[in-house]
């Protein structure tokens, strides 16, 4: 037996020095794809266009109020509105959606990716069909989707919570970082700028002692909270930049004998977060107004399809209420600075 | 005849084809159809020789783990520089490896196969993780992925459909017209029998469980060119898919009885409500609920029918002897 299978993985071996198609010998396809024609700033916004919004999953708030944006905007234009997805935000679990709103016809999808890469040959095929894919909160491949409409600088949202941690612990100690999924492509761009930002001189006494996943579920989140705790005995402080991931960590904090001795940060809604800042657990959290993001998006959307804009680099387009937006660099549309939530302004907001 | 109706298999071939009925065009289109056929693909791989595994009455849980691990071994190979043609036997190989240990486990040391493959369901998703951590590893060129993507020209069929096509020709041989197959049956329906007249029953199983990781290890080939991503989380979760589709295909959790027509069936109808209730945009909740009423029926069935069908034999000997 052992012999056969010995025998079995020579041979495969040998097959390998016999050549084939590998890693380093075929062109790798990359960047945007071209666009097509010339833009039309003055071209009416066409009605009764159908929006499906796909958001990470169904079920977690905050894409929920990204999702009332998507339809409010969709109302403006006179269009259908429908959001749809799957329960998990795993990697691959999007693609039967992103085929179904294929198959459904839909002029737009307006998507919130798991995995930049496992949902673009499904985008790819899509957008072959006509659909035009505007990607939202987290990016997919550049040559997958037409537009992508980023929260927040991504540099401005990563340094004001280094900052925010900073301040909450009085800029010495240990801290640890809490993120969704390992392969969230936002999460992963603000890691590693904040560990940029804290190889810099002023946050000499800060220590980033670990990175740990709850994977955008309640219960993991909290568990992984729990964790860190225990495996950190000097734990300063907490960045969880992602809503679900703050909200289990509060809700680990406020019950647990760290409660105001560890210090907790990151990007949360102040209706999920308003009880743990009022009671202190959390000082500081910092979000844009995800609405807005979707209604930016939806518009985004509906002027490419009408031909006011391309996605070419420069072009400008209005967002109704938002006002005027430029389309940046990898086709990218940025919605402006982060909103900083304390006890004295946490009150005024209701998403 | 009138026995034959009342098969669960038939049951579930007429659901499927009210399913389709149902669906209409938009349904049943070459595009949609397409779709499909790549959504059912890895469990409808796996299904198979996981059938037989249930019928020996043993089961298998890592499968989606060796997915996973197969996924990451194909990252891991393709970043190290091995050509595609090499790496895929490697990684069929391995899988087959990981089934023969969950396979010497259960027949060597006894153990039962429910522990040992839930054991082994941490371990290969543990070593997924170790050779490929959080990475993902996304650029396979376009003349591998297409695979997984599109459809064989000329057809609507997507290319795993094909491999499913041929293994399902060659498990059904194998569970339905060899001696190997018979073998199976025996063992699931009787171990001690089986043994005394003769099966090697140990060497059956070791065979099933190899089989198991082989295939497993096909699927992950599957999963990974489909998405062009190669991680080792890929299919968490899928085990419980696959032996759901097994269940609901009428083959009995305790062994010795099913058939490998009555899995395709439960495949097809699973996968394909799904789909049908995702294009008339049922919610995510009800989608969940409607499949677990559906696995409970499946489960719940086929015993039913048996107890019924032995209920009524019972009354009219009754009659018969009272008349």
């Amino acid at each position: 037996m052992i012999r056969k299978l010995a025998t079995v993985t020579a041979l495969a071996l040998l097959l390998a020095a016999c050549g084939g198609t590998t890693k380093d010998s075929g062109a790798k396809p990359g960047g945007p794809s071209g666009t097509t024609g010339a833009a039309n700033a003055q071209a009416e916004l066409k009605t009764g266009l159908k929006f499906t919004y796909l958001p990470k999953a169904v079920n977690i708030p905050y894409f929920s109020v990204v999702g009332k944006g998507v339809e409010q905007a969709a109302g403006e234009v006179k269009g259908e509105y429908k959001a749809t997805g799957p329960s998990d935000a795993s990697a691959a679990s999007q693609v039967t959606y992103i085929n179904t709103a294929a198959q459904q016809r839909q002029d737009a999808l307006l998507l919130a990716a798991n995995d930049q890469n496992a949902v673009a040959p499904a985008l790819k095929a899509a957008r072959a069909q006509g659909m035009k894919v505007v990607t939202l909160d987290s990016d997919v491949a550049a040559d997958a989707r037409d537009l992508f409409i980023n929260q927040v600088d991504s540099t401005e949202i990563a340094v004001k919570q280094v900052e925010l941690i900073s301040e909450a612990i009085g800029g010495t100690g240990e801290i640890a970082l809490l993120s969704a999924t390992a392969n969230a492509t936002n999460q992963n761009t603000w890691i590693a700028i904040m560990k940029e930002e804290l190889a810099k001189p002023k946050y000499a006494g800060l220590k980033l002692v670990d990175t740990v996943y709850g994977n955008d579920e309640d219960q993991m989140s909290f568990q992984k909270t729990q964790g860190l705790l225990q495996a950190h005995p000097g734990l300063k402080g907490i960045i969880a930049p992602t809503t679900v991931g703050l909200a289990a960590a509060a809700r680990y904090l406020s019950s647990s004998e760290y409660k105001g001795k560890v210090a907790l940060t990151g990007l949360g809604t102040p209706n999920q977060l308003r009880e743990y800042v009022n009671d202190g657990t959390v000082k500081s959290l910092a979000l844009w107004e995800p609405a807005k993001l979707g209604y930016l998006a939806t518009i985004a959307a509906a002027s490419l399809i009408s031909g006011r804009i391309t996605g070419a680099e420069g072009e400008k387009f209005t967002a109704g209420s938002l006002g005027e937006y430029t389309i940046g660099k990898k086709a990218e549309v940025i919605l402006g600075p982060p909103t900083v939530f304390t006890k004295d302004n946490i009150g005024q907001y209701n998403f | 005849m009138r026995e034959r109706l009342l098969r669960w298999e038939t049951v579930l071939v007429l659901a499927v084809v009210v399913v389709a009925l149902v669906g209409g065009g938009d349904f049943l289109n070459g595009k949609n159809l397409f779709y499909l056929g790549l959504d059912i693909g890895e469990i409808a791989l796996i299904a198979l020789p996981l059938t037989l595994v249930i019928v020996a009455g043993e089961i298998d849980l890592s499968v989606a783990s060796v997915l996973g691990l197969s996924s990451a071994l194909i990252g891991t190979l393709w970043n190290a520089g091995l050509p595609l043609e090499t790496i895929l036997p490697i990684v069929v190989l391995v899988g087959a490896l990981c089934g023969a240990v969950n396979g010497l486990l259960v027949t060597g040391l006894g153990l039962p196969s429910l522990a040992v493959t839930i054991g082994t369901l941490a371990l290969y998703r543990g070593l997924a993780l170790v050779l490929l951590g959080d990475t993902a590893v996304a650029d396979f060129p376009s003349s591998y992925t297409q695979f997984g993507t599109t459809p064989v020209p000329g057809t609507d069929f997507p290319y795993p459909i094909v491999v499913f096509a041929v293994l399902a020709v060659a498990f059904g041989v194998l569970l339905h017209g060899s001696s190997f197959g018979r073998a199976v049956y025996a063992i699931g329906a009787n171990t001690e029998a089986a043994r005394f007249s003769g099966i090697r029953v140990k060497r059956t199983k070791l065979i099933l469980f190899t089989l198991t990781g082989a295939v497993a290890a096909l699927a992950g080939v599957v999963y990974t060119l489909r998405f062009s991503s190669a991680r080792a989380d890929n299919g968490t979760g899928l085990e419980l898919a696959v032996v759901a589709a097994v269940l609901l295909g009428g083959v009995s959790i305790f062994g010795g009885k099913g058939s490998l027509g009555g899995v395709i069936a439960g495949v097809l109808l699973l996968g394909g409500l799904r789909n049908l209730l995702i294009l008339d945009d049922v919610s995510t909740e009800t989608l969940t609920i409607v499949t677990g009423l559906l696995l409970l029926v499946g489960v719940l069935a086929p015993p039913s029918a048996v107890r019924f069908a032995r209920w009524r034999a019972g009354r009219t000997i009754l009659k018969e002897a009272t008349r």
